[in-house]
């Protein structure tokens, strides 16, 4: 076995937090996050490359979790920026605000994570087709930029206000009892609630995929980005679909932030750190394609949770790294078109 | 610059009265100022109005939204910190290798993002110092967390004594007004008419011949630059460099300093800095909320004004400031 950092990839839990400062935060140990009652005494140990499978595909685990918020996120971000020709820089805070919504209901509400995991993302997406209609749309005939610093601007103000009511230390969310303990799978120990995290983030990346590309509401969408006066002329509403359009991409960002508050602790910059990742993910996928964002998505989460494996002292880089070499090699991106 | 410009560009030199008007009042408020104003608060106000500039020499004369400057400001700030305290260096020194570290990081990062445009560009630029920001955090030499205290001031070419608040101020002047000419000397260049033009049209520029990948690059070297001559003061002047100046909130607050005094012009930078500055000063007793009056004031300036105030002043005025 390879020498390792005290409790580095020796348990499922140690690593899944994103956040690059989580090492200096003192982490919350709720009793809520005990969903692994110490695996490794059940399953049988082997070693891959001279890591154990344990480690391995507790890390890969990880990753995919990672890679399906990573997925979900950048597929929102690609949906605004085709529509809206913004760079939904809030979208962090509104991931941020899912996680918290889903707090308050089950917190003041008692309402259960299943009915958070559809009121949330309607309620966040509601307030983004708020903030599409009092500010975004006055910027789409200016320059880009003007609304990437609106939404940065945004960003501070929602992370500000939670801040200061809720601190910077995490709030817990408990999992949901139908989805308690795990699965032994005789190499690994399968969390429930992480596989669902999995399977479900695939699905919803799947369908919106399927809207996007072969429903009809997907070819009004294709059109609009295409050329927007065309498709009005034929009488579509476009301003009004590229309000929805909002509304459905920060709605997807709220819905991951539900996924990720039984995982991370619900805390106000859980989104900020987040987001800039995303960022790196969007650039390598190339947002013109909507496959792209998803592969690219889970790939790079996989990536980073093997390099947590191998060589975690670039864990935190790997990303950023690999956006550099995919720039000097395919300046448009993987699956991008030429801007 | 010695790029060679294809077609003359000799655009008539349009010097402005109200240019040197403004740059005298600057100079004269700066020189009486420390008599009724804290020094230490002019000096920091000082290093981020340069930073501002800097930044603005992208934003406002190339069109390229640069979100990671803190990249160039914070790791400026740790060489020249490391510098004048393990090797001893004397603080000019200490500040010329801050400034060429910049030069390095913003040639590498610059030519890596120039490969894209527009929002990529932004993405890019912020992701590269999000990296860099991790690279700090791991480095040994930048003491991580605490990062590099008790920074000797020095003595000024070996003589004159930092440590004196007047002596200090008045060598950060320097460095500013200095850097401040040598920025505007660039804007008002044959070379900085073709950062223009590539900022109103870039496929006419390119049409005309010129390359402008490489007067972008070159730009964004300069930029950087600035940025970390920026960054190396500061370090000097408070004799710490930290987290802080390299994560990814300092990128921010210097793109609201450059959009409060207005993008693109010459002395916008320098007001929206110490707004910002004073703002941090005074709204530091109310804690988190200074991130929400910032980002307020973000959503005011790019919905009602985005001249920024300088800016909306010369478009009232039809001036040039």
């Amino acid at each position: 076995m390879r020498s390792k950092r005290p409790g580095e990839g020796l348990t499922i839990e140690s690593t899944d937090d994103p956040h690059p400062l989580a090492r200096n935060r003192v982490r919350a140990t709720s009793p809520f996050q005990g969903e692994v009652t110490s695996p490794i005494g059940k399953t049988r140990m082997f070693e891959i490359f001279g890591i154990p499978s344990q480690a391995l595909f507790g890390q890969l685990l990880i990753g995919l979790i990672n890679g399906s918020f990573y997925a979900l996120l950048s597929l929102g971000l690609a949906v605004i920026f085709g529509m809206l020709n913004i760079i939904n820089f809030t979208h962090g805070a509104q991931y941020m605000m899912g996680a918290f919504v889903a707090y308050f209901l089950l917190q003041w509400a008692g309402i259960n994570y299943w009915a958070a995991l559809v009121i949330a993302p309607i309620l966040v997406g509601f307030t983004g087709i708020i903030v599409e209609r009092l500010f975004l749309q006055w910027l789409y005939k200016l320059d880009h930029l003007y609304g990437l610093l609106l939404t940065f601007g945004l960003a501070l103000v929602i992370e500000g206000v939670f801040r200061n009511y809720f601190g910077s230390s995490g709030l817990p969310y408990r999992i949901p009892d139908a989805l308690q303990g795990g699965q032994n799978l005789g190499f690994m120990f399968l969390p429930n609630y992480r596989a669902w995290v999995v399977v479900f983030s695939l699905a919803v990346c799947l369908a919106t995929w399927f809207v996007i590309e072969r429903t009809r509401l997907g070819a009004y969408l294709r059109a609009a980005t295409e050329n927007p006066t065309l498709v009005r002329a034929f009488g579509i509403n476009v301003p009004r679909m590229i309000t929805l359009t909002y509304g459905f991409g920060v709605a997807l960002a709220a819905l991951a932030g539900v996924m990720a508050a039984p995982i991370y602790n619900v805390s106000p910059q859980m989104g900020s750190h987040l987001i800039i990742v995303v960022f790196a993910v969007v650039v390598i996928g190339g947002m013109g394609s909507i496959m792209g964002a998803i592969v690219t998505g889970f790939g790079l989460g996989l990536i980073e949770g093997l390099t947590k494996v191998f060589f975690p002292e670039a864990s935190n880089t790997v990303i950023f790294i690999i956006m550099a070499i995919v720039l000097i090699i395919r300046p448009a991106g993987l699956f991008g078109r030429r801007v | 610059m010695t790029i060679a410009s294809p077609a003359a560009v000799a655009a008539k030199p349009t010097r402005s009265w109200s240019e040197t008007i403004a740059f005298a009042v600057m100079v004269g408020f700066f020189l009486i100022a420390p008599l009724f104003i804290y020094p230490l608060f002019l000096m920091k106000a000082l290093c981020f109005a340069l930073f501002a500039c800097a930044f603005n020499l992208l934003i406002g004369y190339v069109g390229l939204l640069s979100f990671g400057h803190a990249l160039y400001f914070g790791w400026a700030s740790y060489v020249c910190a490391y510098t004048a305290k393990a090797w001893g260096l004397t603080p000019e020194l200490a500040i010329l290798l801050g400034a060429a570290t910049a030069a390095v990081l913003g040639l590498v990062a610059g030519s890596i993002a120039i490969r894209r445009q527009g929002i990529y560009f932004a993405m890019i630029t912020l992701a590269l110092a999000q990296m860099m920001f991790f690279f700090a955090v791991q480095a040994p030499f930048t003491g991580g967390e605490d990062g590099i205290q008790a920074v000797p001031r020095g003595y000024l070419f070996g003589v004159i004594d930092l440590v004196n608040p007047m002596n200090m101020y008045f060598t950060v002047l320097a460095i500013f007004l200095g850097c401040f000419l040598l920025i505007y000397r660039i804007i008002h260049s044959p070379f900085g008419e073709v950062l223009k033009a590539i900022r109103e049209n870039e496929t006419r520029a390119i049409s005309l011949g010129y390359k402008t990948d490489r007067y972008k690059l070159v730009a964004f070297v300069l930029s950087a630059t600035f940025a970390g001559v920026a960054g190396a003061t500061k370090a000097i002047v408070f004799q710490l460099a930290s987290l802080t100046d390299v994560d990814w909130p300092m990128s921010g607050e210097v793109v609201l300093m450059t959009l409060v005094g207005g993008l693109g012009t010459v002395f916008g930078p320098v007001i929206g800095a110490f707004i910002v500055i004073s703002m941090q000063n005074y709204l530091a007793q109310i804690g988190q909320w200074v991130l929400v009056v910032q980002g307020t004031v973000f959503v005011i300036c790019v919905m009602l004004f985005r001249r920024g105030i300088i800016g909306e002043i010369a478009h009232a005025l039809r001036i040039k400031l």
